[in-house]
């Protein structure tokens, strides 16, 4: 009676500090907490469900919540890793500092933010220009016709902008790309509370464009080729052209610990990073870090 | 007679079992207010160094600007926001005052037997439709029929959340406007009846007179309902910071705001605080609204208990 109690106290100990550490009972287990951003929660949870194959005594638990959620979390040090689809911010850091650990970046993949438009819209190719006068403050495009088409079904002219909730990693990151750091978001846009949601409002509007992660894509809406400057190439949205940098705006994903990842932390970090963990962000529709072949 | 006295102050079990209950339905009526009192505190106390600190009246309620993670200059305005949920809310009651009336009006007085327990029952299903269903609903389905209807380029607005929350409201409505007419005696309709008036003339004439104060509560409630409304709004008026000129304007609701970006925020920040802020506001406007719907309920009372007392002076001058 007694074993049981002490065992069930140290598990909830354990959970609690999100420390790995042995429940009793049967063989050892050691949980590693992982959360954070909601575009990496389905990579997370594929890695976390692949990798109990490959070290059996370990089992990692995954929640989303959002970048600024998970990064929060780990400085309070409830969580051993977070996700994140942006840098830490310099305040951030200075909390974690404060708290005696210096954070520890890694980029396990990057992500093409796509634009996305209705399958009806001619729209073939944007320009990195346009995309910031259209969403940026001050900007002057406000209708189809400034880019010279003609949408079906869109008979006002007038473009939906569909934007997303203002602190998510993704708005901040197109911020950052497409306006500049000095500049903020025109107000009015539609803002969507998560990245599946902009697709779904751009597949059934017809006058709508929105931005949201590759990986999110549909065969319901249609993505054009963003072109950098004026004589620049038009580069479509893929895993490929993630990878290789030629596609603008494309964003790392990173992972961050408290300090130098120890033990079992470090063991899984570095699978995520090798060819196999980075075959399965691959699969999901994100980039990997370098090449891998992953046929 | 001193075992007489024993016997009726005897402290058995059925004693103390009365006695504990007596305590726990006391705590229950108690807690109530400890909640309403805790969650007060708590808003206050989260949204009290945003409010002292960095709050500007005239900007929170005077700028549509609502930029709070805007990297060099964020802003606080919160007039688009207010703007977006009284419009929402302002439509709804458009929908669901009539709606909810006519349905109490036909259940209250001329529905009888099987029909008005049947109505009764689905009114009170209606109910239970949870609000992120509405939300969904106004996604996916209202929003592509009223841009086919009306073509226009999006139909995530505040005519949309509008119809959503109207039809939300309209259940709640209508079950109280019913109390309200279920409250006029029933001396009032004999008497009516016995001067001649048609049933219309009756419930036109007197029942509703008579039931208007629970009928304008009925209709608060609705109100104080609508402006706390949060998931179906969130999905259905576009999220967008507007300020509405026509029903098809994308808006942007308070509640909407505080759901959408509170989960992200650092705990502590000046973002924070202003999200607690619009919490304040909310809790006072939703407490103003519901306190006036009972000074209305408590005024419809006291009419009816006055007039039903004396019914012989009045008829006899």
């Amino acid at each position: 009676m007694k074993t049981t109690k002490t065992a069930f106290a140290s598990c909830l100990l354990a959970l609690a500090a999100a420390v790995t550490a042995a429940c009793g009972g049967g063989g050892s287990r050691s949980v590693i907490q992982n959360k954070g951003s909601d575009t990496l929660v389905n990579v997370a949870q594929a890695w976390a469900e692949e990798y109990a194959a490959v070290a059996p005594g370990i089992a990692v638990a995954v929640t989303g919540g959002g970048s600024g959620t998970g990064i929060a979390a780990m400085i309070n040090g409830t969580v051993d890793i977070a996700n994140s689809s942006r840098k830490m911010k310099d305040s951030e850091l200075d909390l974690a500092r404060g708290n005696g650990a210096e954070p520890i970046e890694f980029v396990v993949g990057y992500d093409a933010l796509a634009v996305y438009v209705h399958p009806d819209n001619p729209l073939d190719e944007v320009s990195l220009e346009q995309l910031a006068s259209l969403y940026g403050e001050g900007g002057e495009i406000e209708s189809w016709s400034q880019f010279g088409v003609e949408v079906p079904g869109c008979g006002s002219d007038e473009i939906v902008r569909v934007s997303r909730q203002n602190n998510s990693g993704t708005y901040v990151y197109f911020r950052e790309a497409v306006l500049g750091d000095r500049r903020d978001f025109r107000l009015g846009s539609r803002d969507m509370h998560g990245s599946k949601d902009v697709v779904d409002l751009v597949e059934n509007t017809p006058c709508a464009i929105g931005y949201s992660g590759l990986a999110y894509a549909t065969d319901h809406v249609k993505m054009p080729c963003v072109r950098t400057g004026e004589g620049g190439d038009c580069v479509s949205p893929s895993v490929e052209t993630a990878i290789d940098g030629s596609y603008p705006i494309a964003r790392p994903l990173f992972m961050y610990t408290a300090g130098e990842p120890q033990g079992a932390i470090r063991e899984y970090i570095g699978w995520v990073l090798s060819d196999e963990g980075q075959c399965i962000i691959y699969d999901k529709g994100y980039a990997p870090r370098g090449d891998v072949d992953c046929s | 007679m001193p075992e007489l006295a024993q016997a009726a102050d005897r402290r058995d079990a059925a004693w103390w079992i009365d006695r504990m209950v007596q305590i726990l339905v006391l705590a229950g009526g108690l807690s109530a207010i400890v909640f309403i009192a805790g969650i007060f505190v708590f808003i206050t106390r989260e949204g009290a160094g945003f409010v002292f600190d960095r709050f500007d009246f005239r900007e929170f309620f005077g700028s549509p600007r609502w930029t709070p993670t805007s990297s060099h200059n964020p802003t606080y305005g919160a007039l688009a926001l207010i703007a977006g949920t009284a419009s929402v809310t302002g439509l709804a009651m458009v929908v669901s005052v009539p709606f909810s009336l006519g349905a109490a009006i036909y259940i209250g007085e001329f529905a009888t037997g099987r029909v008005r327990e049947t109505l009764k029952v689905l009114v009170e299903l209606l109910a239970a439709i949870p609000s992120v269903v509405w939300g969904f609903i106004g996604l996916s389905i209202m929003n592509p029929l009223i841009i086919r209807v009306f073509d226009v380029p999006v139909g995530l607005n505040v005519l949309n959340a509008g119809v959503i929350l109207g039809l939300m409201a309209a259940p709640i409505m209508t079950t109280i406007a019913e109390d309200a007419l279920k409250a006029v005696p029933d001396t009032y309709r004999e008497a009516a009846e016995a001067m001649g008036a048609t049933r219309w003339q009756v419930t036109f004439r007197v029942v509703l007179p008579a039931a208007r104060n629970g009928l304008v509560a009925a209709t608060l409630l609705g109100v104080g309902r609508g402006f706390g409304e949060t998931m179906a709004v969130l999905m259905a008026s576009g999220h967008s910071i507007n300020l509405p000129t026509s029903p098809f304007d994308s808006v942007r609701a308070l509640t909407a705001t505080i759901a959408a970006e509170l989960g992200e925020t650092a705990a502590g920040s000046d973002h924070y605080g202003a999200l607690f802020a619009l919490g304040i506001f909310l809790f006072l406007v939703t407490f103003a609204i519901n306190f006036a719907a009972d000074v209305f309920v408590r005024g419809g009372q006291r009419k009816h208990r006055r007039r039903g007392r004396r019914p012989a002076a009045s008829a006899n001058p």
